[in-house]
């Protein structure tokens, strides 16, 4: 049933890329415990507005945990405290009454702060421009069933391909890494028949890219798989290492 | 002024061969002289600039999300259908048009139609090449399902991801030609205006979302794909930034909109909990196969579902519909869930809510069939709502979910103004008055892989290859207009935020043109939109600095122009004195409370041009001809 | 750039050498194990000083032993390039911090740290000594050796000395717990069939291998007080 909570919200503001920025506390009542958590924002900020203060700037688009843009560490958890969902998805029947939730943004270099918990996660979308596709033009390809998949590997790459790109694997990891997202899609590209072709090229160009990104290294610590909305696996590591080094070491020098 | 569609001649099945046989070429050493806008990344948009990109012309993409790849069309759940046959049970190409031009209520053009069906099959090789994970057979063919409106199993999945898997192909595609200097890609920019020079479209006016800057950007044509404009009614299950900016400005600057009042409502949504919903989520129509949905007979009735008996409970679908039951199509099932609630039938706290019971399902499946066939569905719904639909009913409630109108295009997708193009949801040409399902996103897919690529050479070839500088009058005057409206709305400095305007409108037009409209509640909604639009301007509080990141900027402007476009809606639904798909005038129905269509004097598509400030706009009709089908009533009985 | 050089220079390159330094070590770790065990033979540390003679003139054992420094190097070495990587990869960090991942996997740098100084600690205790201490000799079958059982008694006698022997191993399992799976998981050996075996193996070994080398400053402390 419906509840109404009050809480302490401690959110980071900063104006811009240069600004430092720090946090401000927000006390906020009667919240509704049938609000998502971008609904309980959505409400400060409202609040916020008709006080005369700027609202908290955050990404978010379809609210339903698919497009990958909502981006909030809430409370040390990218996402926040529940396992397998986007911040939008998250509702504040999970928070108990009277809480403090302390609200971050990703952080890493490669993911500068634009404003408040808005970042640029621009550095993904150059790493898949680095390879992250099958190089086929438009029309004059082979009829769809034409290249049988078994259902095993489709579904296995399905598991992969379902990456958002939201990033939150980069926020946990100590390290600021991103190959867990790097390693979705060479790996969703690497076990099925289209993507073989190229799945040499693909493997050292994207590691390059992700490398002169600024992203840190594995350590294998497995918090990025952990707080995964879609719960990717770090096999998908393990399968990117073997492809980066098969390449390196068989493929031809270019 | 009379609308030329410019279908070609000759018989159905061969009009697409013949036009492209017919239709200019570029020479390929002279494409890239020649530069494309692109304003939208989603299906539509983005395979439409790989693909252009990969004939060789210079293509320009913008966004406004933070990355191509968050285009709303992510989020389509169900499939795309394709008229390929894979499974035998006797689909074919004209069997896919005939149920999109019957599903569409009879009020779309024939020829893009059987287009979309001839091209669907392509589609599907294309993605496959490209990597995109559809379900398969264990013998390693593609798997198909049925989808409500067709009676063969057309439709292509990816669990219920599709919309994402096609987009990430289209974006992995559109990344390519990135990477190849093709396409130059501009993220977190927002088209504001589109600049028209001696008739032409030859460039846009963006505003960069991280700076605030305001930038002109010219080209030899100008394609938008920039989707549904849903979020008129406040509440859908649009992403939150879907608008109808782009596409209303370059109405305002002579692109006619068609049909804008066909809209249509998905009926199985999560209902809305309370003032603070944001917006509302689908969940698969294919629940509808297994759940029945039931009211209380009794009005006001605060009993737990459990604790209802049997014999008091209405499960009005199976009642009025005996044959189709609890599988009617998508407008029938949500218009009769608005009536059991309009007579205080309604479930829930809010009372605007039907069950959907699994019980029976359960009981005789088991649990575990339940749980396979929908588990994710269950675990969203109770993740959503905080109930446990294996144990108590459902809620639900319909939702606007698509707009089947938009910019008026001729068969090469041209809009009025020569040189602009509009594809996907943006336009208005394939779904009619009700979109399928499993169509959206066969059609973004159509228009951006295999039709524009051909038809906007057509064009091109006209063209000198001199671009307009960004310094001619026509960019600094529009650059100059995007600025003062910006500044305006800092300016007024009022006592309303944005959202609080938007909702408001949402709710006028959910009341008076959601699933069911009459005359006498839109001319009331027309007046209200009015005053309300007149207190948006002098009343709205929008706070910041315009050179900067600023949200609020960005919300303004966009509810700014759905409160122009709602008028437009009401003008439209109120002329169209007829009922038809996502349409449904209660003064036109038949005697068992079905849509009734009066083909004689409305089977033309509305074509509405722009006349200037609070001026009316003037109608233009484009008869529709049916060579090929024969329209028919539609009866679920 | 050479193409190796790329290689091994790029994240996973680093990564990999940390891998095969760190596998390598393990394997070290068992030989050493083997060898020390001797010291709790009943025969007054004969076998332990052959075993030891041994070691110290075969030539084989020597370039061994010279990779094994190098590798301790290697990994010493890339650990603080990685950190400093790993640093500069978030320039600023977190109010709360993530706890979703095993203590020892976030605090490599840590342990690793912990059980360098006690590597220093123990050369400078017993391969220094040896090598340039003054060791007294005993003779063995015949043959005058350096008498290393006498010098590790007298070592283990010493209670703290033992003790931070002890505590070392404890933090050498912690290492090696996340180490172990760690090392095959960055060489690309993931796979449903295999992992959970590799997983319960690593743990083990972190358990047993420390657990066996903290014993024997037990057993001999205990010797040495009764």
């Amino acid at each position: 049933m419906e509840e109404k909570r009050n809480y302490t919200l401690k959110i980071w503001r900063q104006k811009d890329a240069n600004d430092k920025g720090g946090f401000v506390t927000y006390p906020l009542n009667d919240i509704s415990t049938d609000m998502s958590f971008l609904e309980m924002i959505d409400v400060l900020n409202e609040k916020l507005i008709a006080d005369g203060q700027e609202p908290v700037h955050f990404d978010h688009d379809c609210r339903e945990g698919i497009c990958g843009m909502c981006s909030m560490v809430i409370n040390g958890k990218p996402h926040g405290p529940k396992d397998a969902i986007t911040t939008c998805q998250l509702h504040m029947r999970s928070f108990d009454h009277g809480v403090t939730i302390t609200v971050e943004p990703w952080r890493a270099k490669a993911f500068p702060v634009i404003r408040d918990l808005v970042v640029d996660r621009t550095s993904f979308d150059r790493i898949i421009q680095a390879g992250g596709y099958v190089s086929v033009n438009t029309g004059g390809v082979p009829d769809a069933n034409e290249i049988p998949i078994p259902k095993k590997i489709a579904d296995d790459a399905f598991d992969a391909a379902t990456c958002i790109g939201c990033g939150a694997c980069v926020a946990a990891c100590k390290n600021a890494s991103a190959m867990l997202f790097v390693s979705a899609k060479i790996s969703q590209l690497a076990m099925l028949p289209q993507g073989k072709v190229e799945r040499a090229s693909r493997a050292e160009d994207m590691i390059a890219q992700m490398d002169e990104e600024g992203f840190g290294a594995c350590t294998n610590t497995g918090a990025c798989s952990a707080v995964c909305p879609k719960e990717i696996s770090l096999e998908h590591i393990a399968r990117m290492n073997r492809e980066y080094f098969t390449a390196k070491f068989t493929a031809k020098k270019s | 002024m009379i609308l030329d569609a410019k279908v070609p001649a000759g018989d159905l099945a061969d009009k697409w061969k013949n036009h492209k046989f017919n239709v200019k070429l570029v020479n390929p050493a002279n494409k890239r002289k020649y530069e494309v806008i692109v304003v939208g990344t989603g299906l539509a948009g983005a395979s439409a600039a790989a693909s252009l990109a990969e004939l060789g012309y210079n293509v320009k993409a913008f966004c406004f999300q933070d990355s191509p790849r968050r285009a709303h069309s992510i989020a389509a759940q169900g499939g795309i259908n394709a008229a390929k046959n894979y499974q035998n049970d006797g689909d074919s190409v004209f069997r896919l048009f005939y149920d999109t031009i019957k599903g569409g209520d009879y009020r779309s053009r024939e020829a893009n139609v059987y287009r979309l069906a001839e091209v669907s099959v392509n589609i599907i090789d294309q993605c496959v090449a490209q990597g995109v994970p559809f379900a398969r057979e264990y013998g390693g063919l593609l798997a198909n399902r049925s989808f409500g409106g067709a009676q063969v199993s057309r439709t292509f999945y990816a669990r219920g991801q599709t919309g994402q898997q096609l987009l990430l192909g289209a974006y992995s595609a559109l990344s390519r030609q990135i990477n190849t200097g093709k396409v130059e890609m501009h993220s977190r920019k927002e088209m504001l205006d589109l600049v028209v020079v001696d008739g032409q479209a030859r460039g846009i006016i963006v505003r960069d979302l991280v700076t605030g800057e305001i930038s002109s950007h010219s080209a030899h044509a100008v394609i938008l794909a920039t989707g549904g404009y849903g979020n008129v009614f406040y509440l859908s299950t649009n992403a939150m930034g879907s608008n109808v900016t782009a596409a209303w400005r370059a109405h305002k600057k002579g692109a006619f909109f068609a049909n804008p009042c066909y809209t249509q409502i998905h009926p199985t949504c999560i209902p809305v909990s309370g003032t603070h919903q944001s917006k509302l989520t689908l969940m698969s129509e294919s629940l509808r196969n297994d759940g029945r949905v039931w009211v209380p007979k009794k009005e006001g009735d605060t009993r737990k579902p459990k604790d209802i008996p049997e014999n008091e409970r209405d499960y009005y679908l199976e009642r009025k519909y005996p044959s189709f039951g609890n599988l009617v199509p998508r407008d029938v099932a949500s218009r009769n869930a608005k009536y059991a609630c309009d007579e205080g039938r309604g479930v829930g706290s809010t009372k605007l809510a039907v069950y959907l019971d699994f019980a029976d399902a359960i009981k005789r499946d088991g649990k575990d069939t339940i749980a396979a066939k929908y588990g994710n569905l269950f675990d969203m719904y109770q993740q959503i709502t905080g109930e446990n639909p294996y144990e108590t009913p459902m809620r639900i409630f319909p939702a606007v979910h698509y707009t089947m109108g938009g910019l008026w295009v001729d068969y090469n997708l041209m809009t009025s103004v020569p040189g602009l193009y509009a594809l996907g949801e943006a336009n208005f040409s394939d779904h009619g008055a009700n979109r399928l399902g499993a169509s959206a996103l066969m059609q973004g897919l159509a228009d951006g892989y295999f039709v524009v690529p051909y038809t906007i050479g057509d064009y091109l070839a006209r063209m000198p290859y001199d671009k307009i500088g960004t310094d001619h009058p026509a960019f600094k005057e529009a650059e100059h207009q995007v600025k003062e409206k910006i500044s305006q709305l800092l300016s007024i400095n009022g006592s309303k935020t944005v959202d609080q305007f938007h909702r408001e409108l949402g709710l006028i037009m959910w009341d008076n043109c959601g699933m069911s409209r009459n005359a006498e509640g839109l001319k009331e909604a027309k007046t209200k939109i009015k005053s309300l639009r007149d207190d948006f301007w002098q009343n709205v509080k929008v706070l910041g600095e315009a050179g900067q990141m600023n949200q609020s900027i960005e919300k303004a402007g966009r509810v700014a122009d759905f409160l122009e476009l709602g008028e437009l809606m009401i003008d439209d639904a109120l002329d169209r004195n007829e009922s038809c798909g996502g349409h449904f005038r209660e003064e036109y129905q038949t005697e068992e409370g079905e849509a009734k269509r009066n083909d004689e004097q409305y089977s033309y598509v509305a074509a509405w041009e722009y006349k200037g400030k609070d001026q009316a706009e003037s109608l233009h009709k484009e008869q529709l001809e049916f060579q090929n089908v024969k329209l028919t009533q539609r009866s679920y009985k | 750039m050479s193409w190796l050089h790329t290689t091994m220079n790029s994240t996973l390159g680093k990564k990999v050498l940390m891998a095969l330094t760190g596998l390598f070590l393990i394997l070290f770790l068992v030989i050493h194990l083997l060898g020390n065990l001797q010291l709790l033979l009943p025969d007054q540390g004969a076998a332990f000083n052959i075993y030891a003679h041994n070691m110290a003139s075969n030539p084989l054992i020597r370039v061994v032993s010279i990779l094994n420094f190098a590798f301790i190097l290697t990994h010493v070495v890339y650990s603080i390039v990685l950190t400093r990587l790993n640093k500069n990869a978030r320039p600023v960090g977190y109010a709360v911090p993530n706890k979703k991942s095993a203590w020892a996997s976030r605090n490599m740098g840590i342990l690793g740290t912990i059980i360098l100084l006690f590597i220093i600690i123990h050369l400078k205790g017993f391969w220094y000594e040896l090598k340039f201490g003054k060791v007294p000799f005993v003779e063995i079958d015949g043959i005058m050796m350096k008498n290393g059982f006498a010098l590790v008694q007298a070592a283990y006698s010493n209670p703290i000395y033992s003790l931070i022997y002890v505590i070392a191993m404890v933090f050498l399992g912690f290492h090696l717990s996340h180490g172990f799976q760690s090392a095959f998981q960055t060489l690309g050996l993931n796979h449903n069939k295999y992992t959970t075996f590799i997983k319960k193996t690593g743990l083990a070994f972190s358990i047993l291998i420390p657990g066996l080398f903290a014993m024997i400053p037990i057993i001999m402390y205990l010797k040495s007080i009764t």
